[in-house]
């Protein structure tokens, strides 16, 4: 490998680094505004100044490509001159109103100014005024601060994909802004707040709410889809003020969708805070002893097999082998945690996870989507393929249409009867595919609520393990869940019964049940009709509509857990906040029904809840790791095609879990996707 | 006004007509097919002389899916460049030189001439609505001090009198020849001394 010589220490470097790459690596720290390690290099703050031997002037390390035998210097007083030069010039029309600014901090200017910054300006004349821009509900701008780093453009055009910033004017005048302020058409708008390294840009929601040194910080990771992005949460006393992603290159890089970030204003509204109970039609507040007593009266009175159980899209493992475990009392079986109707074989795991993983992508060379848009169902790992298309332009294909991803595809079919013909090499495509080394098909749910979801999921592994496919170096068989707890309950096998069918559907639509008891679950659809319906859960949301009695339980921030995400990666879920009133954990509540019950040597408790709950997941490897392979032999399934348009259900993207439909933000994130202007009523 | 803002008043559409699609096509075919967005420059530029010399929203949206490319590119470009006006000018656009060795003979006395023949401030339009004037920094023609550009055309070795004459005419819609006003060719010595050798 090829040496530098950074301050007389000789160091081995990549080929293809930059100065500033090759500097971090012996240790020595260059300040930079415009450098960003995901970003294309821009070079034009200057900030990272170094010395290099037989050059008169000094040269922007993170532009300059490491070369052999380079002499750099970092620590010289001709450096310093050179960063101080600069930061004067970056300050010179930077107004220098920090006590008033939110990035105030945990601001780069700030504090790279307290090393380089001088004490007095020589700028006399008047500082420009720059008008403030509309960015939308979520970013909010004090153009006057900005020093024209341009991350955001770079941030927009590469990762977004919605090239939507941009810098126009030049000079003195040069100015940052949307596309005639139009608010960004994209689900990762938001980390441009992360990206600017001032107070340009920052969050509207979050604006004037505390400072960064006030909050209590919880590194957990985020359950508003299945990707399980890694987040800090940020909490004053036991309110949660703002989200912000945690670097994790294995899933969301440092990035997280807008709905990850500011769905945490619904956790402070339409809170479930003390029991509730339906007398004459009407809900009336309660206390725990009443409603626990009611519960139990009821099951008692109740065949096993007339009560029924859902488990909902955000809970944790441990709770619903909880939840799992009360039933066992109750010695009912009728559990389920699907929302909607779609297939699931979970005889085995690769069956039901994203087999590829999330960093697989990028070493993929043709993706075909079967039913699935990536961009609303798993928003960062849509950002993941539009990676792997910018630097390898590989190419991606869709059964059915998804609408705009962020990168092009091609569709090459809208009918199931185009995948039969795929399955069995009767089209072009189908030799295309056999053709590439490492092809990956990703499935989504929609394809598999289709009748001949069967028929879809198990030909195309067919298909695949055929054709070698599917084995430990490369595994291109993938499924796209759109929940946070989808993959953790098919371990915890959340089913009716062994072979995962919708008998749960049937009964419940044949009014089979009359004690429903919803763990959290407010996509299901139901039509009420005599039952009676507990619902537990921390939002006043669709499930605590119907139900007779309201258990309030503590939100995904308000408790320790695990959950699996789609890769079938087991994360922790730390508690940063308390539950609010009287809300209790889910499994503490299942404790006091228990008791109740008469059952109390089968009180549950949290470590052997979590250890039974790991014992029960199938492959597992190690907590953040990827689960192991594993191919069993299993035989061939049976399975019955129907001719049918590939229908993609759309997501409604902003208000897909009760928390994001408590959230303000979001919803006014969804007026503006809808075009809805505001009336001017609601001030 | 500033030219370099977007004007309140936009046309709903614009499209390039027969001729423009034309030398479009000429110009497109200077530039490899896969960067055929570098032909974003003179796309504007043929733009604006289409449209009475200023280029409106609809026009750079249209370039942007001319060139699929995305619009706020196509802005960024037009905003950068002093050549493009993104506000109505006048048809014919004046542009005074106001740089140092222009000052020097007299640059003043046309900017002052221009105050009162076509409108009192800079980038207004005159009354009749033909005429506008912006003051410029240097346009290269120093060797011909002083000197104003009408659209595309350079008056040179201008005085007072010629100045005025030259602005009737533009009022009128009539436009002098452009070129010297003192009768110089190609910037070539005016005087040949008496033993007839050329001065350089």
């Amino acid at each position: 490998m090829p040496k530098i010589s950074i301050n007389g220490k000789e160091i081995e470097f990549e080929k293809g680094m930059t100065v500033l790459q090759a500097c971090e690596l012996a240790d020595v720290e260059i300040p930079r505004f415009c450098y960003h390690e995901k970003l294309s290099i821009a070079g034009n703050c200057r900030m990272c100044l170094v010395e290099m031997e037989k050059s008169a002037k000094p040269i922007a390390s993170c532009a300059m490509p490491a070369t052999e035998g380079m002499k750099i210097k970092t620590n010289t007083a001709f450096v310093e001159k050179a960063r101080k030069g600069v930061m004067e010039f970056l300050l010179a029309n930077h107004p220098l109103d920090c006590p008033v600014c939110d990035q105030g901090g945990e601001c780069d200017l700030q504090d790279q100014s307290l090393y380089y910054g001088v004490d007095k300006s020589r700028f006399v004349e008047n500082k420009r005024d720059v008008k403030e821009k509309y960015m939308g509900p979520l970013i909010k701008t004090q153009m006057t601060r900005c020093i024209h780093c341009t991350r955001c453009v770079r941030f927009a055009t590469e990762v977004a994909g919605v090239p939507e910033i941009g810098a126009i004017g030049r000079g003195e005048n040069m100015e940052i802004t949307t596309y005639l302020e139009k608010s960004m058409k994209s689900e990762l708008s938001a980390n441009v707040i992360d990206l600017c390294p001032v107070g340009a840009l920052t969050s509207k929601p979050y604006a004037f709410e505390a400072r960064p040194w006030e909050l209590n910080k919880t590194e957990t990771i985020d359950v508003m889809d299945a990707v399980g992005s890694n987040v800090r949460v940020d909490t004053y006393n036991w309110e949660v003020k703002r989200v912000l992603p945690r670097l994790n290159n294995d899933i969301n890089e440092e990035w997280i969708s807008d709905k990850t970030r500011y769905s945490c204003d619904g956790l402070l509204k339409q809170r479930l805070d003390i029991p509730y109970i339906k007398i004459n039609n009407k809900l009336q507040k309660s206390n725990w002893d009443e409603a626990i007593d009611l519960i139990v009266k009821k099951i008692k009175n109740l065949e096993s097999n007339q009560i029924a159980g859902h488990v909902g899209d955000m809970t944790n493992i441990e709770n619903a082998l909880g939840f799992k475990k009360l039933f066992e009392i109750f010695n009912s079986k009728n559990l389920e945690f699907r929302e909607k109707k779609f297939y699931i074989n979970p005889d085995e795991k690769i069956n039901y996870i994203f087999n590829t993983s999330i960093k697989g992508i990028e070493e993929s060379d043709l993706v075909l989507l079967v039913g699935s848009n990536p961009r609303h169902e798993a928003t960062m790992l849509n950002a993941r393929l539009r990676k792997t298309y910018l630097q390898k332009k590989i190419k991606i294909y869709s059964f059915g249409d998804p609408g705009d991803l962020t990168y092009p595809y091609e569709i090459i079919g809208k009918k199931t009867d185009d995948i039969k013909k795929f399955i069995n090499m009767e089209s072009e495509f189908s030799k295309k595919f056999l053709s590439t080394k490492k092809p990956m098909i990703i499935i989504g749910e929609s394809a598999l609520e289709l009748k001949s979801g069967k028929y879809i999921f198990e030909e195309l592994k067919n298909f695949l393990r055929i054709n070698n496919f599917v084995n430990n170096g490369w595994n291109a068989l993938n499924i796209l869940v759109q929940n946070a707890s989808t993959v953790g309950l098919t371990d915890l096998k959340i089913f009716p019964n062994q072979k995962a069918d919708f008998s749960f559907f049937d009964k419940l639509n044949k009014k089979e049940f009359k004690f429903l008891y919803l763990l959290g679950s407010d996509n299901l659809e139901i039509k009420k009709n005599g039952e009676f319906i507990v619902y537990q859960g921390s939002h006043g949301d669709k499930g605590a509509e119907l139900a007779d009695i309201i258990l309030p339980s503590a939100a995904y921030t308000e408790q320790n857990g695990l959950y699996e995400n789609l890769e079938g990666r087991i994360q922790e879920c730390k508690k940063a906040s308390y539950p609010i009133g009287e809300a209790k954990e889910d499994w503490k509540i299942f404790n006091m029904i228990i008791k109740k019950y008469g059952e109390n040597e089968k009180v549950l408790k949290f470590e052997s809840l979590r250890k039974e709950s790991l014992d029960n997941v199938a492959n597992f490897s190690e907590i953040n790791e990827l689960p192991k392979f594993n191919l069993t032999d299993t035989n061939k399934i049976t399975t019955e095609f129907f001719s049918e348009d590939v229908q993609i259900k759309e997501l409604n993207y902003y208000f897909s879990n009760s928390i994001s439909r408590a959230s303000k933000t979001m919803s006014e994130c969804n007026h503006i996707r809808q075009k809805i202007k505001k009336t001017g009523t609601n001030n | 006004m500033s030219l370099k803002k977007v004007h309140d008043k936009q046309p709903e559409n614009f499209s390039f007509n027969e001729d423009s699609l034309r030398k479009a096509d000429e110009i497109l075919k200077r530039y490899p097919t896969e960067n055929k967005k570098s032909a974003v420059m003179p796309l504007l530029y043929l733009a604006q002389r289409q449209n009475e010399n200023w280029i409106p929203l609809a026009a750079m949206k249209y370039i942007a899916n001319y060139l699929s490319m995305p619009y706020i590119s196509v802005y960024e470009v037009a905003t950068f460049y002093t050549m493009y006006n993104l506000a109505p000018v006048g048809k014919h656009f004046i542009q005074v030189c106001t740089t140092t060795p222009c000052l020097i003979r007299g640059a003043d006395k046309i900017v002052k001439l221009c105050k009162e023949k076509i409108s009192p401030n800079e980038n207004e339009i005159s009354k009749n609505g033909t005429c506008s004037w912006i003051e410029v920094e240097c346009l290269g023609a120093c060797v011909s001090a002083p000197m104003m550009q009408v659209n595309e055309d350079y008056y040179e070795d201008l005085n007072e009198k010629d100045t005025l004459k030259i602005l009737d005419s533009l009022m009128k819609d009539k436009p002098l020849k452009p070129g010297s006003f003192r009768g110089r060719k190609n910037t070539s010595p005016e005087k040949i001394q008496s033993d007839g050798e050329k001065h350089a």
